[in-house]
């Protein structure tokens, strides 16, 4: 859906239990200054809510937050949702504590990114905006 | 149309009254399409046609007033009382775009998130992109879109404003100004503007010290003034009959179930 012209929409909340909202509002803030227009969700979502909000905000990706040890089970599920609301034009990118193991597989489920704790802002700022000229 | 566009369907009348057909039988990705094209490009304005709608079934309802004062909360709030009364609800809520940037931080849906499972409810957020005016120049596209696609009730929550960003008027059948104790200054300068245009004036967060004060110094300047506290409900029902009591007054047809709680 990325158009030349418009701002990329993006969607950045926060999936599972912790309750540790600096990281993404770091990231929310970093990519509205660079110039995307960030759905931000809050903390406690589910993959339902994200998935149904993604698509009500018509977003160009979904980046999420998950530092519980059920990122692989949340991950997965979010493209199970996107691929069932037949949505998966929607990227999926993440960050949390992830296991390199866990990155090979998720990546190759279909999650295009995903950072870990320390990894620079600028890092996910340029991935996104790499997605304009995605398709 | 325009050789940036990548979007090839844009550029398609056909593919516009397709898309235009899918909303009104309720589709939510063709509701979500359409208003991102309307934002995006004035050619799909063309779509609007095929829509055959005029905010005229539908109750627009506005709801301003300055940053912070709980305008969220009280839509979510709304949104909960409409739905108890099975009326499909639509939201717009609008933050303003950074001038430097062009980016923004669009964060009403947290106040709304007892919402994302229903799919009674719509929510979109939209971003002024240096519209003045307080709401995006495609907002009333978004509510035509929203009416099409047979919600009744479309709530407009505008940027966090006081005076000059009136757009609103124009838009909403109902206009609720929203005020917070300890805006001495602010609630002065909206007397100069918002106050004297809104339908409905509410003093938000009652719960605190100062509340009482804000609601004696208004009503001597405003027909309707109400007190909330958004975050237990309180006064929203009292809030909702005002606002369907200023509807009956103006003779605006929309759904019965909504009018009459
Ligand atoms: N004490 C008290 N706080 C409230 C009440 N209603 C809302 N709040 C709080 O006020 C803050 C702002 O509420 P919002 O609903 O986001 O206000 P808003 O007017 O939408 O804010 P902007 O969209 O940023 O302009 C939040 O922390 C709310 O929890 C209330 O009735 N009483
Ligand atoms: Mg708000």
């Amino acid at each position: 859906m990325a158009i030349a012209s418009a701002p990329l929409r993006i969607l950045i909340g926060k999936v599972g239990l912790d309750g540790h909202d600096r990281g993404v509002k770091l990231i929310a803030r970093a990519l509205r200054d660079a110039g995307v227009e960030v759905i931000y969700t809050g903390l406690h979502r589910t993959p339902e809510q994200v998935v149904n909000t993604a698509i009500q905000e018509d977003v160009d990706a979904i980046g999420l937050s998950i530092l519980s040890g059920a990122h692989k089970t949340l991950f997965r599920r979010v493209l199970e949702l996107l691929k069932e609301q037949d949505a998966e034009d929607i990227a999926l990118f993440g960050g949390g504590i992830i296991p390199d193991e866990d990155v090979t597989t998720l990546t190759a489920d279909g999650v295009k990114a995903l950072f870990r704790p320390g990894a620079p802002i600028q890092e996910v700022v340029e991935f996104v905006k790499g997605l304009k000229w995605r398709d | 149309m325009n050789s940036l566009n990548p979007h090839p369907f844009m550029c398609d009348i056909h593919d516009l009254a397709t898309l235009a057909e899918e909303v009104r039988v309720g589709d939510v990705r063709a509701v979500s399409r359409l208003i991102s094209l309307l934002e995006n490009h004035p050619g799909a304005r063309e779509a609007l046609r095929f829509l055959n709608t005029t905010l005229r079934k539908m109750m627009v309802i506005g709801v301003t007033g300055y940053p912070g004062a709980g305008k969220s909360t009280i839509v979510d709030r709304l949104v909960s009382f409409y739905r108890r009364q099975g009326v499909k609800v639509g939201v717009l809520a609008v933050d303003i775009s950074s001038p430097v940037t062009g980016g923004a931080l669009l964060g009403d849906r947290i106040r709304m998130s007892e919402h994302a499972m229903d799919f009674g409810v719509y929510i979109r957020s939209m971003a002024t992109r240096g519209h003045h005016g307080g709401l995006a120049r495609a907002t009333g596209d978004a509510a035509l879109v929203l009416e099409a696609a047979g919600y009744e009730v479309v709530l407009i929550e505008t940027i966090g404003v006081g005076q000059n960003e009136i757009d609103i008027v124009n838009l909403a059948h109902t206009v609720v100004a929203v005020v917070a104790p300890g805006l001495g200054d602010e609630v002065q300068a909206m007397k100069a503007g918002l106050l004297e245009v809104a339908h409905v004036v509410v003093v938000n967060k009652g719960d605190l010290t100062g509340a009482n004060h804000a609601l004696r110094d208004l009503r001597e300047w405003c027909p309707k003034v109400l007190r909330t506290v958004a975050m237990t409900g309180e006064g929203i029902q009292e809030l909702a009959a005002a606002i369907a009591e200023h509807q009956r007054s103006r003779g605006v047809r929309h759904v019965e179930k909504a009018r009459n709680r």
